[in-house]
């Protein structure tokens, strides 16, 4: 089982995790910029984390045999801060980087007009630099801020093929489906999505534009959750080939849109031994690099 | 391709060179947008080694490296008449900049030498690199241009570092005409640090040691041979 996470925040793992996730299939992922849990008070704070996320944390994932993106935005949370809300004018230098493989997680936590405006504004940017971008639903009154975001991203003008709406249930799923945007669903240990109800959804749904990440990071998560859903869809009579299209294939797709994978073709054993000039559906390979050898603690 | 753009990326091909050509015209048009388009040089006109022995560019910039040189000369030409605007710049592309962005300021550097306003931003950037263990922005930062700008305490350091992570001697400019006793000196310490914990010396550090016989002469005598070349802390990106 090969498999790409497209939603899971390694700042906040230990490397114990990525040992299991490679052991478990894991060769690809991305990290989309969040909320710390530490409420930040000044732009700088969010350079020094981007920065983090294509250097040292790419570096350190490499190190564990897996191919590390991120995501970059202003989160919903703190866009309603105003000694945050600058970091908006230094998102174009970050989002024309290598390895940025969307504008993410954008959205609604509160629907608050703030994080309406952060949130159009970052549309904008993914039109602007060409990407895709990825969406966090709420966990608070999630139907009607699901609604309110297909609203905004079709007033956006942005193609729906270019957008994942992301942590979606049963009650959200529809609506999503029928704006032609992708679905994301992440599972996790107790609360919102479990592995069960994944595999049902997708037997109700099909695999088309389905999205399967563990969004594990400092709270009560399991970055193995990817693995569990695919072993779940194989109990439930889905073939080999489902499994990878749902666990790989899709969101290789989604996020290759943006033309800056860092992953090959085989996917499954890193780049060793592959072509050096290959190309995946657009997307450069970055090879001979030599991995960040910044000091550690 | 411009001469002054054939100089900075020597190594590019044709296709390459007409796409550096197409993204300088974009620079042209709105200069302001250096801040995204620098980042994206390496998808947009080649990237890869120029000489394959080489893949770090720690001798001979890489292709991207040259690219984002001839960029960069580019800029400062269309902001001629305002150099404080293109050095602001220059510090804010190496500040927001991904290794691979911050190694290409430090390779650009000494085709952009024009003065002490230059130094005043451009110092504190090779200082910087040189604080980090990444074996490209070491080398880089070694370069024509800190040859020629480190004060002699921090290039020593500098040159020891490459030993530490394991930078070639080759990537360093000057050596030949910068190396003192009080370098060999540190070197020889150094090896004899390494030889105390059992650990073989550097063979680059023969390249120092050679031209101040006296002052290694117990290490080639105590065994340690040169030989396999220390690179422990750029591999695993730890200090040992
Ligand atoms: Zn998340």
């Amino acid at each position: 089982m090969r498999i790409f996470d497209p939603h899971i925040h390694m700042t906040s793992r230990t490397t114990d995790d990525y040992e299991a996730m490679y052991a478990a299939g894991v060769r690809a992922v991305t990290e989309p910029a969040f909320w710390l849990g530490q409420p930040r008070t000044s732009v700088g704070s969010f350079c020094d984390y981007f920065d983090g996320l294509l250097g040292w944390e790419r570096f350190r994932a490499g190190q564990f045999g897996i191919r590390h993106h991120c995501a970059i935005a202003l989160n919903p949370k703190e866009a309603n801060d105003p000694r945050c809300v600058e970091v908006l004018d230094v998102l174009p230098r970050y989002l024309a980087k290598d390895g940025v493989v969307a504008v993410g997680e954008v959205g609604f936590d509160s629907m608050t007009a703030d994080e309406e405006k952060a949130f159009t504004h970052q549309l904008q940017l993914a039109a602007e630099h060409d990407l895709p971008v990825l969406v966090h639903t709420p966990h608070r009154d999630k139907a009607a801020g699901t609604r309110r975001t297909l609203d905004l991203v079709a007033e956006s003008g942005l193609p729906p093929e270019r957008v994942l709406v992301d942590h979606l249930n049963e009650l959200t799923v529809r609506m999503v489906a029928e704006s032609g945007c992708w679905m994301g669903f992440s599972i996790y240990p107790d609360t919102k999505m479990d592995e069960h109800r994944m595999v049902a959804i997708l037997r109700e749904y099909g695999l088309e534009k389905m999205i399967v990440n563990s969004a594990a990071d400092w709270g009560r998560s399991d970055p193995l959750k990817t693995a569990k859903t695919g072993q779940a869809m194989l109990d439930d009579g889905f073939g080999a080939a489902d499994v990878d299209r749902v666990l790989w294939r899709n969101p290789v797709e989604f996020y290759g849109q943006s033309g800056r994978l860092l992953i090959d073709d085989a996917g499954a054993d890193g780049a060793d031994g592959a072509d050096p000039a290959a190309t995946f559906q657009g997307n450069s390979v970055l090879r001979g690099q030599r991995p960040t050898g910044t000091e550690e603690g | 391709m411009s001469t002054r753009e054939a100089r900075s990326a020597p190594d590019l091909d044709a296709t390459a060179s007409r796409r550096l050509d197409e993204l300088v015209q974009e620079l042209a048009d709105d200069p302001r947008r250096i801040s995204t388009i620098f980042p994206a040089v390496a998808r947009r006109v080649a990237r890869g080694p120029a000489d394959p022995d080489d893949p770090d560019g720690v001798k001979r910039p890489r292709l991207e490296d040259q690219a984002r040189t001839a960029l960069l000369a580019a800029l400062a030409s269309m902001w001629a008449d305002d150099p404080e605007r293109f050095t602001h710049e220059l510090a804010q592309l190496y500040r927001y900049g991904d290794a691979d962005e911050k190694r290409a300021v430090l390779r650009a550097l000494s085709a952009l030498d024009t003065g002490a306003g230059m130094s005043a931003v451009s110092l504190p950037l090779v200082e910087d690199a040189l604080r980090t263990n990444d074996v490209r922005l070491v080398a880089a930062a070694m370069g024509p241009y800190g040859a020629r700008h480190l004060d002699p305490d921090s290039w020593r350091q500098g040159v020891l570092k490459c030993l530490f992570v394991g930078v070639p001697l080759d990537a360093v400019a000057e050596l030949g005409a910068r190396a003192d006793t009080e370098l060999a000196r540190m070197v020889a310490d150094y090896c004899r640090e390494r030889a105390a914990a059992g650990r073989s010396m550097p063979a680059d550090a023969w390249r120092v040691l050679d031209r101040f016989g006296e002052l290694g002469r117990d290490l080639r005598t105590a065994g340690t041979a040169p030989g396999v070349s220390g690179t422990e802390a750029a591999t695993t990106g730890r200090e040992t």
